[in-house]
């Protein structure tokens, strides 16, 4: 196959593009999970939240305004296709100018700092991004700007073989009920299982990118994510953790082989604002 | 559930004693916002024995780094972060008359028990609705720490801001209540 010729300002514009999305205007699968969670609920507290969740979605979209003030760091996987050759700025530079602007744009929050001396940099750049190379001549560009109430609540464990399934389910509902409100319930909550210290990590997040709901295609994993979820709402803590029975919306697992002296896990948890928009170029 | 009550800032003693577990509240008038690195220099300046920026007696804290606004707002998204990183801080500011708190999430024991000699409340605001609570806010003035950009106190005019009692300063917990009443076990 032929090689294609990418300028990476389409990558910088399209970034920008997806950022500003992504944070004013929520997925279609979201919205339906909050109209599904109001229906369900039974808590009057939990209802209300609904509610305002429904609210804010529509005026964010409306006012074109930050669906919250937390924009998060921009988490941004891109899929390359091996036959694109990339021309122009090089690839993370051309994220992270796409982040810049959308953000500035946007009129979203800067949140990030230098970790030492903690001087906010004001244009919310560096992106946290993620590169993966496969077959063909596109790109696909996924930007998940991911608010850190939720990640400060999430956690890796490396258990020993032993631990079993049961340790694992353990784990996942042990790390909900103990977040309680922390992570804005109704959460979706992102699980990696296997791989290795970070690769559990990394496909809890990526567990995130599946729309909200939608089963894994192994039956196996998609009993586990119906069971796990069953049992988070089990916990009462409810939509925003004022009492309820949605406290998760959704529970997505991803596996990867693993060593036979471990069994990692990651729980990635997602607050109900989910904003994650993609494109293919 | 009841009706929500308005209520106009600052609180007094008395109002802060009538309000209970689960009110629905909108609050009006002026409320101050502060978060990790402001709270960090309000201590600095207790422990120098300093002024602070802003009075504390009466008035309520709002855990909030806004979004910057567009033209002809007040202010951006504006939801609360969570609260419990503010625990470490928030007794020292309770001593010193500060009334109420907006956030989100469980507060400390250290916290709670401050609450009540203190006779203080805790708010809830629904986190991750920043854009409808930045509709409540018709005015923000930065009054200290401008160099910490989204993190600096300012002070903000409420209109019927939407919040919820978590913690009454008679030792109740929604938090801890509501999860009871909801959970099922076995």
């Amino acid at each position: 196959m032929a090689i294609r010729e990418i300028d990476t300002a389409l990558i910088t514009r399209t970034v920008k593009q997806l950022c500003i999305e992504a944070t004013t205007v929520l997925n279609p699968d979201v919205l339906e999970a909050y109209a599904q969670g109001l229906a369900q609920e039974v808590s009057p507290q939990g209802k209300d939240v609904f509610k305002q969740l429904i609210d804010n979605a529509r005026i964010a979209r409306q006012e074109s305004i930050s669906l919250c003030q937390d924009a998060g760091m921009a988490v941004v996987f891109i899929e390359i296709g091996q036959d694109v050759h990339f021309a122009g700025l090089d690839l993370t530079a051309a994220v992270n100018e796409g982040v810049r602007q959308g953000y500035a744009d946007g009129f979203l929050r800067p949140s990030t700092l230098d970790p030492i001396s903690r001087e906010n940099y004001g244009d919310n750049t560096p992106a946290i991004v993620h590169l993966d190379m496969g077959p063909g001549n596109q790109v696909r560009i996924h930007v998940l700007p991911k608010g850190f109430g939720g990640e400060n609540m999430s956690r890796v464990v490396l258990f020993h073989p032993g631990a079993g399934l049961e340790g694992v389910r353990e784990f996942v509902i042990n790390r909900v009920r103990e977040a309680g409100a922390n992570p804005c319930p109704p959460v979706i909550v992102g699980v990696g299982i296997g791989g290795n210290f970070e690769k559990c990590a990394l496909i809890a997040k990526k567990s995130l990118l599946r729309p909200v709901g939608q089963r894994h295609p192994d039956a196996v994993i998609a009993k586990l994510e119906q069971e796990f979820l069953r049992d988070i709402n089990r916990t009462g803590i409810g939509p925003q953790g004022l009492g309820g029975r949605i406290t998760a919306l959704a529970v997505h697992i991803e596996t990867y082989p693993t060593h036979i002296g471990s069994l990692p896990v990651a729980v990635n948890l997602q607050c109900h604002s989910h904003r994650c928009k993609s494109a293919v170029l | 559930m009841d009706a929500p009550v308005r209520i106009q800032t600052p609180l007094s003693e008395h109002g802060v004693m009538q309000l209970k577990m689960g009110d629905r509240v909108l609050l009006n008038g002026t409320i101050f916002t502060a978060r990790d690195a402001a709270h960090k220099r309000l201590i600095e300046l207790i422990h120098q024995g300093k002024d602070l920026p802003f009075d504390l007696r009466g008035n309520i804290i709002y855990y909030v780094g806004p979004a910057p606004p567009k033209p002809g707002m007040a202010l951006g998204s504006a939801g609360p972060t969570s609260s419990y990183r503010m625990d470490p801080y928030t007794p020292a500011l309770l001593d010193r008359g500060l009334k109420g708190m907006i956030g989100k999430g469980q507060r400390g024991p250290e916290v709670v028990h401050s609450m009540q000699t203190n006779r203080a409340v805790y708010f809830a605001a629904t986190g991750g609705a920043g854009a409808l609570l930045s509709m409540a806010i018709k005015a923000s003035q930065t009054i200290a720490y401008e160099d910490l950009g989204p993190e600096a106190i300012r002070r903000l005019t409420v209109v019927d801001l939407p919040v919820i009692v978590v913690n009454d300063c008679h030792g109740n917990d929604l938090y801890t209540i509501g999860r009871r009443q909801f959970e099922i076990t076995a």
